[in-house]
């Protein structure tokens, strides 16, 4: 029982980061109807810039982290303007093969620049040795506590962001409906932008965070390919269109990857993401959380 | 002009009156003219294999015949039914390890024909994987599909990991390939390019035939509009379902021939890159036609090797840029192709043709 307590809970913290995730994908298919599969590669680009300044600049962590998130903001943006904006109402398929092709772009640009001979490690922002509880041991450390704290915090800034403020308000309005904010004085393609960079700054710290649960996370290929995986199989769990829907969805899978790891077998865990994922899909094919549409002739 | 629309429209040749008139009996039977064009280009390649020296040039003729397979076979599925599938590497890996396992288990005194029943059990095998991935593919739209299939990428090689599995399997390292020694008259480079061509031209041949069946018909019916489809009497998953079928079959090919070229199975050998190449293949020739997935299957099979090249006329002495410059090409190919031009090169080669034979007109 102690076990399965302790295995949940250790879900809890990397739920979270397939969470944020999540939560760029939904942003950026809320905005735009595009789910944005460049997602893993951009996060690993901006980990790899903090890395360098990190690990070859010895530059304190939390100015890593704000420029990694700094730099996510401006590579989502000029992804959306230059890239997105021309397919952004053809056909579906032209626009997740941009963003495919943006995702092995950044691949080999990555390689390019730190090479893909070997994947680096990423310190962690707090001790991950775990908690104590009597005599025994937490697989939750204040590491994981941190992980916890900062994607709530994240959470609740982008709800205030969306449901408080003029921005938010004119975001909803750009994305329920561009023809109608549009005669309203809305800058859409404006805040289209915005929104792709808030998604990506959202992703950049999801990238921090999660290279720094596990040694050998920053490399340009692997690990992140696996995060793009898990966040979008969090986002579908919750529908892709709903931000609470992503949050809960990372955490329902970040628990069921823990527990399948160390009940079944903890080297396929692409398989049983890949195995939920269809399960879900089967069941309800928008998602669980999703109302459902009708296909219009 | 409907080929804006379509990226696929590529596929249906342009009649003219004056065609018909000059070829008789060819531009009347599909089927001849594409049995003769098979017979004629594998006549060509064996020429060129012939003479082509043996070095780097006899060693890729294999390669690109592999990947023309899979990316002949993709584009069937992408061009013609408008399913997007990142998951072929994924039918690949299945048709690798079908052929490995089958070598590895099954001793015969037939030689080179085994490898024929061979091959038939890896398009059988993917084939039907690729019946349940349709099956699960068929309920799934755009994004959602392209989603589920980078996962089946992503995750289906990790299954040599599994603890009961990796014995059989090979575990990381993946399972070594005896394949039978090639005909006297044969080196082994001459041998597999020989081999995989006729595999290649065979799967074009057979896909050319039912792109212009009325299979191929009923999937761009379902491409343009599926409510339209189902209203006209076609069976709409069952369709989709198909077409899954025969991609995966053509990649469940081209992975046993890459097990029996590269004597080895591994899952190292399916990275998420490769399915991603094949689509850059698709994309780059045009999507949905068959001879743009010769051209891109070229381009894409090549590019290793002229990316050393490039780098040693700009004299650019690391090899992490070099060998990143394959990946850096697939990722502007998709993207320009798709802001610039959506039909690919053959697209452009179909559109000059327009034009001379008007001008041939007047």
């Amino acid at each position: 029982m102690f076990k399965f307590f302790n295995l949940t809970l250790s879900g809890v913290s990397n739920g979270m980061i397939y969470a944020a995730v999540a939560l760029a994908l939904v942003m950026i298919w809320r905005a735009t109807r595009i789910v944005n599969f460049a997602q893993g590669a951009m996060l690993m680009f901006t980990t790899f810039i903090a890395w360098d300044l990190s690990e070859q600049h010895g530059v304190n962590y939390w100015v890593c982290l704000i420029v990694a998130m700094l730099s996510g903001f401006v590579i989502g943006g000029v992804a959306e303007r230059f890239l997105v904006r021309p397919v952004e109402t053809g056909p579906p398929l032209n626009a997740v093969i941009v963003t495919l092709g943006l995702f092995i772009f950044l691949q080999g640009l990555a390689g390019m620049i730190w090479g893909n001979a070997q994947a680096h490690s990423y310190p962690p922002g707090f001790s991950f040795i775990g908690y104590k509880v009597g005599d025994r041991t937490l697989l939750f450390s204040p590491n994981d506590l941190y992980i916890v704290i900062a994607v709530a915090i994240l959470v609740v800034l982008l709800y205030l962001l969306f449901n408080w403020t003029p921005v938010g308000l004119r975001m909803r309005a750009a994305a329920f409906n561009p023809e109608v904010a549009r005669l309203l004085g809305v800058r859409v393609g404006r805040l289209l932008t915005v929104g792709w960079a808030l998604a990506a700054l959202v992703g950049a710290l999801a990238g921090i965070l999660a290279a720094g649960t596990q040694p050998g996370y920053v490399a340009p290929s692997g690990l992140f390919d696996a995060l793009l995986v898990y966040g979008f199989t969090a986002a579908v769990i919750g529908g892709l269109d709903s931000p609470i829907g992503a949050v809960i969805g990372g955490l329902l899978l970040g628990v069921a990857l823990s527990l399948a790891d160390s009940y079944i077998d903890n080297n396929i865990e692409g398989m049983y993401a890949l195995i939920i994922l269809i399960a879900v899909l089967m069941v309800r094919p928008n998602g669980l959380f999703a109302r459902q549409h009708a296909r219009r002739v | 002009m409907s080929d804006d629309q379509t990226p696929a429209g590529a596929l249906v040749a342009p009649k003219t009156a004056s065609s018909s008139d000059r070829f008789g009996v060819l531009s009347r039977s599909t089927l001849l003219r594409h049995t003769l064009f098979a017979v004629v280009g594998f006549g060509i390649v064996l020429l060129i294999i012939q003479a082509l020296d043996e070095g780097t040039n006899a060693t890729q003729v294999a390669p690109i015949a592999i990947t023309t397979c899979a990316a002949a076979g993709l584009t069937l599925l992408v061009g013609l039914s408008g399913q997007i599938s990142l998951g072929n590497g994924a039918f690949m890996f299945v048709g690798a390890y079908t052929t490995a396992l089958l070598l590895e288990h099954w001793h015969t005194a037939h030689g080179n024909l085994q490898l024929i029943a061979v091959f038939a059990a890896s398009i059988v095998v993917s084939a039907l994987f690729g019946a349940v991935v349709g099956v699960a593919g068929a309920r799934l739209r755009g994004p959602y599909l392209a989603g589920a299939t980078l996962a089946l990428a992503i995750g289906l090689p990790q299954i040599v990991n599994y603890q009961h599995l990796s014995g059989t399997l090979g575990g990381v390292n993946g399972i070594s390939v005896v394949a039978p020694n090639p005909p006297s008259s044969f080196d082994l480079y001459r041998w597999h390019s020989v081999m995989a061509s006729a595999s290649a031209i065979i799967v074009l041949w057979f896909l050319a035939n039912v792109s212009r069946s009325r299979i191929g018909r009923s999937l761009r019916a379902v491409r343009d509009d599926e409510i339209a489809a189902s209203l006209s009497g076609l069976s709409v998953p069952r369709l989709q379902v198909l077409a899954f079928v025969i991609s995966a079959g053509c990649a469940g090919l081209a992975g046993g021939l890459l097990a029996i070229v590269s004597l080895a199975a591994g899952p190292g050998a399916f990275p998420l890159a490769l399915s991603l190449g094949l689509l850059a293949a698709v994309v780059f020739g045009g999507l949905g036609s068959l001879a743009g997935a010769v051209y891109g299957s070229i381009v894409v099979t090549l590019l290793p090797q002229w990316s050393q090249d490039i780098s040693r006329a700009l004299h650019i002495h690391s090899d992490k840029i070099t060998n990143n410059i394959p990946l850096v090409v697939y990722g502007v190919v998709l993207a320009v192709a798709m802001l610039a031009v959506p039909n690919g090169v053959q697209g452009a080669v179909l559109r000059l043709r327009g034009m001379a034979l008007a001008r041939l007109r007047k």
